[in-house]
């Protein structure tokens, strides 16, 4: 008999023992408390006492739940804590950097700040504000989105419904090589042709260089969520007698738009902290310009750059610098809250 | 209203690969026709030559005739778009539009097609929705998504949706192999009603089905895998079930195939 020559290696009963549910927390502690004091007794920087808590805190979870719960369970824990270690990795910058912003910030950032241009402000004294700066940004990232996020959307349609063949293709292999563009490029870009019809700076410029920006990331969200949508559902529209660009228009669209308009929203963060191309094509100006098409502008994270590096080690200046990083972060943030909103809102309903 | 469907000599391609091959057959108005067939023979292909739906798929073209009452369905200058709203379509599965209510899925043919008034809208789609018995069941909550339907409601719904736009043919692809025995029996109480107005044409793979609900019955076959599926006859559904004239078919129905 073949079959009697394999052990059966299964433990005889079903149950087995079990570390109690508060195991990971107290291991989590004992490496914290060791790490702490290996830190002190070696006179280690605060960062090394994070990484030897992390590494105790895995092979410590390893070691006990090998001991008391077997190896396989000790492989599954391992996994489990990796994953945690992972995360709060991931999360302490995050933290931090908000945290560090949010505390520098305030210390400048009130009513009248937002009010208020650097006019008549040296760099070097108190005073002033981002007026100006949020003007610059908004006209300049808001024609920059009049601009990309149709054409993009209107791309990713293309691809997506009609495209087939050696044209789809070449429009596909385009906008991944765009996405890798760097934005000093993009800015570049539009500068020589500004030089070309003789312009002095301008925040439309910018626009056009942020717009160039912006299309390939619309474009690939927007491919990714029309692909989502099920066939079906155009079938059922086309069986309707329904021509096609209703269809896309009518079904299609709105059953994804609330991805689409993630997807924009994450193109309009990204594009509002770009610094280079509004520094060669924009240029930064201290007084308040309403006009995009005409003459320099600013914007806040040029407004950010020329804070810290034109003022000569100012504390003013740098104050001013950490303000305008909290306004910019609540800006991304409120239009993140924006898009999240919107996409709850357009969510294909579900319940009865 | 119910219009007469003749095919004469009809092929269909995916690519370069022929999925069916010289179909002949005549649908009658106001009568339900049922293909049976194993699976890859080519029905739902053929189902969609009927009403145009074949091009949909990337590579799909078709050769042949298809007289809706004299026209060519495939002649030239038809447009496509117009034939599908003589020629409407129940799929396989349940495929409410997820964004839209109940209300508004029945009146989705009509208002993607053009304006109509509320008052209008709101008989049309009282009417269509009683046509599908569905109307008892949803009368109080029209507003709401139709995903929150049962599935077989969500069925009845998509019937509803394709005769509110008044089509003279109805195809049906497989519309009961997603649900249970009751919301099977309930589809099939309405295929009967519904030839009172309209021409059916409805893939099952249900023998059964096809023997209580079908007038004429078509068998489809294929003679091996990546042949081309055939037409093996097309008969009264009595006679396809009782007597037919072709062995293979006897062989399928009493389950001896293959």
């Amino acid at each position: 008999m073949s079959t009697a020559a394999v052990t059966d290696k299964r433990p005889s009963t079903l149950r087995a023992a079990s570390l109690p549910k508060w195991s990971p927390w107290a291991i989590a502690g004992g490496s914290i408390v060791l790490a702490i004091a290996i830190g002190l007794a070696g006179g280690l920087t605060k960062v090394q006492w994070g990484l030897i808590a992390a590494v105790l805190f895995i092979l410590g979870t390893y070691g006990i739940a090998a001991r008391v719960e077997g190896r396989r369970q000790a492989k599954d824990r391992v996994a489990t804590s990796l994953v945690w270690v992972a995360f709060l990795i991931a999360v302490v910058p995050l933290v931090s950097l908000v945290w560090v912003t949010i505390s520098r910030g305030v210390k400048v950032l009130n009513l009248y700040f937002l009010t208020h241009s650097m006019g008549v402000v040296a760099d070097s004294e108190p005073g002033g504000g981002i007026y100006h700066a949020i003007i610059g940004s908004l006209e300049q990232v808001g024609l920059a989105t009049l601009i990309g996020a149709p054409i993009g959307v209107m791309t990713a349609i293309y691809l997506v419904e009609y495209g087939r063949g050696r044209l789809a293709s070449a429009v596909t292999f385009f906008v991944d090589v765009m996405t890798g563009i760097p934005s000093i490029v993009a800015g570049l870009f539009i500068l020589s042709l500004m030089l070309i019809f003789k312009m002095q700076p301008f925040g439309f410029a910018g626009s056009l260089a942020l717009a160039i920006l912006m299309m390939p990331v619309v474009v690939r969200s927007t491919e990714e969520m029309l692909k989502l949508v099920p066939n079906e559902l155009r079938e059922a529209s086309l069986a309707l007698g329904v021509p096609k660009w209703r269809t896309i228009l009518k079904v299609v669209l709105p059953t994804s738009i609330g991805g689409i308009t993630t997807g924009i929203m994450l193109a309009i963060a990204r594009i509002a902290g770009e610094t280079a191309p509004v520094l060669l094509l924009v240029f930064g100006n201290p007084f308040i310009n309403n006009n995009p098409f005409e003459g320099a502008q600013a914007s806040l994270p040029l407004y950010i750059y020329q804070q810290y590096s034109q003022s000569a080690g100012a504390n003013a200046a740098y104050d001013r610098a950490w303000a305008a990083s909290l306004t910019l972060i609540a800006f991304v943030m409120i239009l993140n809250l924006v898009a999240r909103g919107i996409a709850r809102w357009k969510a294909p309903k579900t319940g009865r | 209203m119910a219009k007469r469907i003749d095919v004469s000599g009809l092929t269909a391609y995916y690519g370069s690969h022929k999925a069916i091959e010289d179909i002949s057959m005549t649908v009658e108005p106001r009568s339900v026709t049922a293909f049976i067939g194993p699976s890859g023979c080519g029905k739902s292909t053929f189902l969609r030559t009927l009403n145009r739906m074949h091009e949909v798929t990337p590579g799909g073209r078709v050769e042949g005739k298809v007289l809706l009452d004299d026209e060519d369905l495939y002649g030239t200058g038809v447009d496509p778009v117009s034939v599908r709203r003589e020629v409407g379509m129940v799929f396989q599965r349940p495929n409410p539009f997820p964004t839209m209510s109940i209300f508004e899925n029945v009146a989705a043919g009509l208002r993607l097609n053009g304006s109509y008034k509320k008052s209008e809208l709101s008989d049309i789609v009282e009417k269509s929705l009683k046509g599908a018995n569905l109307w008892n069941e949803v009368k109080d909550r029209l507003n709401k998504p139709g995903s929150g339907l049962s599935g077989g409601q969500q069925q009845r719904l998509c019937i509803a949706r394709a005769i509110a736009v008044e089509p003279k043919v109805l195809l049906m692809d497989e519309p009961c192999s997603a649900l249970d025995p009751i919301s099977t029996l309930a589809i099939e109480d309405l295929i009967g009603e519904l030839k009172e107005r309209f021409t059916i044409v409805i893939v099952t793979h249900n023998m059964q089905q096809a023997a209580r609900v079908s007038d004429r019955t078509a068998f489809f076959n294929l003679s091996a895998v990546g042949q081309p599926g055939r037409l093996i006859e097309i008969d009264d559904t009595e006679r396809i079930f009782s007597n037919p004239s072709v062995q293979a078919t006897e062989d399928y129905i009493s389950g001896r195939f293959g």
